[in-house]
């Protein structure tokens, strides 16, 4: 058994401790939000919080998160009113939206680390998550609009 | 897929019914009309009276107000989830955050064709929707004014309220859905003029977008039952090939792992075999799969490489005249006499959807029937398919329609839901078979590589003649199509007032086969079509010394597409630009949508070339949301990005070369440049936004390089980095 906090809720889990934290997510805890796209850590679909700093949950052994604080999808924000949720129903922003829980979550360490990005510290921030439907224009747009939320707010993310 | 056929089932279908179920709520629907008509009406009425309302209509209004409208097609990125209620809420008068919004079940009777292919969604349905919104409004308004004792036109509908103007009493919807569903409902109902409209032609905020910020939107992957299991299937990786063998003992030493069958995947026509692995998790599965030996037999059929493909295509290109399909004039005999003249060739590579959300399909068989969920395109396809395969009762495939993780032509195909239901039918339980990314990459079906060769004429600076061959795969051969037949889509793309203008034309297709399954990718034969022919034209304007947007405005004489080139003038700043300073223009045809692209570029910092920006003008005639086409827009440009540029799938030996994004590598966010998209205002019938602002990207890039480079790209795709560097 493995002992696991997702989202300030604890699961105990019967799983391999090798068993990547994306399929323990998924089907083991059956939070969906977080995707499977690649396997093998190209797209960032599948990017959750791992004490608080963005981790490939494909690449990223269950073992290596027990006792962790794990953050999904699902448990960044209370309302779906995270300044980048906000910002991305604002500008539009997901086609399919099968990339943009991996987006979101990428997003937020930024917007945590960099309360004011550049473009520069958007594209390095963000090259790791692939969108096929190609909403990466919105996706630049719309952490600059959170951003200015956030500044607003005057709140930490 | 065969848009006319669609078009015209739909223009048959053209009779609303209406149906109040034990008066408990306000259905409305369309039925087929014509010879199975009668019968289908009466079905589908007893099935919504004993199965309940929500299977009878397309608008369903409850007693409390509530209103309920259904998504009958595939919501896959393109945005009909939400450009479907908003059409609804326009001429029914509610309010479009308020309205629920229901995925649904395949059936065409009710909804007419369901496949979501060639960005027919809204051209196909929007005004059978207006029509039956309008009629939901006017039946609610005619038992208000009933009750009230008044005349109908002395009363009017707004957000889900019948309003009396005189006294201003005002009834919800729901209060009137007893006595409306007793009405008749009017033969014919008045819709707005476009100038009225409040929620069509806006940009508003999406329906789906906040289950999309949350994780709360089911994928086909995400789609959970009682009794789940998980299947990953090892297929022969070339692409015809049969399982010899296999030996499951190392795979069964999973923890997981339940189960290691042989299990067939038909591809429309054809099959090829893997070996699936069933366990209780989709991990477990994947472990298995990778512990698996099997031993493949390739036998009967050719394993055939990238390079022996183009090679074969030049021999064809050189040595036959192929199938015509159209031709006007005589392009031969003046291209013979000409002195002004260019016979050239361009490649296009096959490719991969690669949807985000990879392959993946639950089925669950019980016996006479089999109820499936999954992300799909095409569910009437699917229920042809799998109740041919299995000898079920059409009736009795059940197909659920969840979100997609992008579909770009691939979730149309019936061979995943066929895998899953064979799974399914070997352990008699629920599964959901997920395809892994290399899966996804390497068993197709693709796009096929399409090359072509162009001929053409000028002379006194204008266009004598055109003269296009075209060789490569045809996706109708999947599908039992008639070899003797030229690909219908050998002309895809081209502009059609060009034929009122250029007096010799032809096109013709010379057939090819492999054995690589190949299928509709977004735009299908246009994304390779509109490279070779509008990077021809711009090859043409050069030999003719003349502008290349010039060129086409003389050749392109009809009213919308010289007020599309005016528009791609002006927003552009073409008139301005500078001799050989990077601009280069392409116009391409597809899904009733005419669609310019200027792409400008510059030398790069580091070498090669930079695209500085990308102006797109559409006419895509009478529109919805004007954001999400936009959006539809933008993502064209990044797949184009991606298949002129970046990446291409090959083969060596019978199989695909490449894996995983690794390899088959994807645009990211820093390689976008600004694009800027006009849509152009007219009242014209509507085209298809989902696909057609794709074709034109490619060459209007590589005519761009040409003009700052001299250089020629005639096969894609092309390296960035070196670019216009040799001349
Ligand atoms: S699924 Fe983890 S990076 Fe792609
Ligand atoms: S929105 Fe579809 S992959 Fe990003």
């Amino acid at each position: 058994m493995i002992n696991l906090n997702v989202n300030h809720k604890v699961y105990q889990v019967d799983a391999d401790p090798n068993m990547p934290l994306l399929w323990v997510i998924r089907d083991l805890i059956g939070l969906t939000g977080t995707k499977y796209g690649c396997g093998v850590a190209q797209c960032g679909a599948c990017v959750v919080h791992l004490n608080g700093e963005a981790v490939r949950s494909c690449v990223t052994k269950v073992s290596r998160a027990e006792g962790q604080q794990v953050t999904t999808i699902e448990g960044l924000s209370a309302q779906n009113n995270h300044p980048l949720q906000v910002a991305w129903n604002e500008e539009n922003v997901p086609q399919c939206g099968y990339c943009h829980s991996g987006q979101i979550m990428s997003a937020a360490v930024l917007l945590r680390e960099k309360a004011d990005p550049t473009d520069q510290d958007i594209d390095d921030a963000m090259a790791g998550n692939l969108c096929r439907c190609g909403t990466y224009l919105r996706i630049r747009k719309a952490i600059h609009l959170a951003a200015e939320l956030q500044k607003k707010e005057g709140g930490s993310v | 897929m065969s848009v006319s056929e669609e078009a015209e089932r739909l223009s048959r279908r053209n009779f609303l019914r209406m149906a109040g179920i034990g008066g408990t709520a306000l259905c409305l629907g369309l039925y087929t009309s014509g010879q199975a008509g009668v019968k289908v009406i009466n079905q589908a009425l007893v099935n919504a009276a004993s199965e309940g309302v929500e299977l009878a209509a397309w608008i369903i209004i409850n007693t409390s107000g509530k209103v309920t409208l259904i998504c009958h097609r595939a919501e896959m990125g393109q945005g009909v989830y939400h450009s479907i209620a908003q059409i609804i809420a326009e001429e029914l008068e509610v309010d479009l955050y308020g309205v629920d919004i229901q995925l649904t079940q395949g059936d065409e009777k009710k909804y007419g064709s369901q496949l979501t292919g060639g960005s027919s969604t809204i051209r196909g349905s929007y005004k059978n929707l207006l029509k039956l919104s309008a009629t939901a409004r006017e039946v609610l308004i005619m038992a208000a004014a009933a009750r009230w004792g008044v005349a109908a036109d002395a009363c009017y509908a707004e957000s889900g309220h019948v309003i009396h103007k005189a006294s201003g009493k005002k009834f919800h919807y729901g209060e009137l859905v007893a006595d409306a569903v007793k009405l008749a409902p009017p033969k014919e109902v008045k819709l707005k003029p476009r100038s009225a409209y409040q929620i069509i032609g806006k940009g508003n905020h999406r329906r789906d977008t906040p289950m999309k910020t949350n994780g709360e939107a089911i994928f086909g992957i995400d789609k959970r039952l009682p009794g789940l299991q998980f299947a990953a299937v090892k297929r022969n990786p070339r692409l015809r090939g049969k399982v010899k063998s296999f030996d499951a003992s190392a795979a069964l030493q999973v923890p997981g792992v339940t189960k290691v069958f042989k299990v067939v995947m038909g591809v429309w026509d054809t099959d090829r075999e893997g070996v699936a692995v069933v366990a209780n998790s989709t991990w477990a599965a994947i472990e298995g799969k990778k512990a698996l030996r099997v031993e493949w037999d390739d036998t009967g059929f050719e394993h055939i490489s990238t390079a022996e493909i183009y090679s074969r295509h030049r021999e064809l290109l050189q040595s036959s005249e192929g199938l015509p399909l159209k031709t006007q004039g005589d392009p031969t005999g003046i291209i013979s006499q000409s002195d002004h003249k260019l016979d050239v060739i361009y490649e296009t590579p096959y490719q991969s959807h690669s949807c985000m959300e990879p392959v993946n399909c639950i089925a669950h068989f019980q016996g006479d029937k089999v109820e499936i969920w999954g992300p799909v395109q095409a569910p009437n396809w699917i229920q042809d398919y799998v109740s041919k395969k299995m000898g079920l009762a059409r009736e009795n495939v059940i197909v659920n329609m969840t979100f997609l993780g992008g579909g770009f032509g691939r979730k149309a195909m019936p061979d995943y839901p066929y895998e899953a239901v064979l799974v399914s039918k070997e352990i008699g339980a629920p599964v959901q078979v997920v395809w892994t990314r290399e899966d996804d990459a390497t068993q197709g079906p693709f796009r096929p590589g399409v090359s072509y060769r162009c001929e053409g004429a000028v002379e006194d600076g204008g266009i004598t003649a055109l003269k296009f061959r075209m060789a490569g795969q045809n996706n109708d051969h999947w599908r039992g199509g008639d070899n003797g037949k030229p690909n219908r889509s050998t002309s895809e793309g081209f502009l059609k007032p060009y034929y009122d203008t250029i007096k010799n034309i032809s096109f013709a297709d010379l057939p090819f086969k492999t054995p690589i399954p190949t299928s509709f990718w977004r735009s299908v034969y246009a994304s390779t079509n509109g490279f070779a022919y509008e990077s021809f034209m711009d090859e043409l304007a050069h030999k003719a010394v003349r502008d290349p947007l010039d060129l086409r405005r003389q050749y392109l004489k009809d009213e919308r597409s010289q007020l599309l080139i005016d528009k791609m003038e002006e927003v552009s700043g073409w008139k301005s630009r500078k001799k050989n300073d990077g601009y280069g223009v392409a116009i391409t045809e597809c899904f009733a949508s005419t669609v310019g692209h200027i792409v400008k570029v510059s030398k790069g910092k580091t070498g090669g070339i930079h695209i500085d920006k990308v102006w797109v003008v559409v006419d895509c005639g009478w529109y919805v949301n004007p954001d999400i086409i936009t959006a539809q827009v933008e993502g064209s440009v990044v797949m184009a990005i991606g298949a002129a540029t970046i990446h291409e799938i090959t083969f060596k030996d019978g199989m695909v070369e490449q894996r995983n994004f690794y390899d088959y590598k994807m645009p990211r966010i820093m390689d976008i440049p600004p694009i800027e998209v006009h849509i152009m205002e007219n009242d014209e019938d509507a085209g298809g936004m989902g696909e057609p602002g794709l074709p034109a990207f490619a060459p209007a890039l590589t005519n761009a390089i040409f003009d700052l480079t001299g250089k020629r790209i005639r096969k894609l795709p092309f390296d960035m980095g070196n670019a216009g560097m040799e001349k």
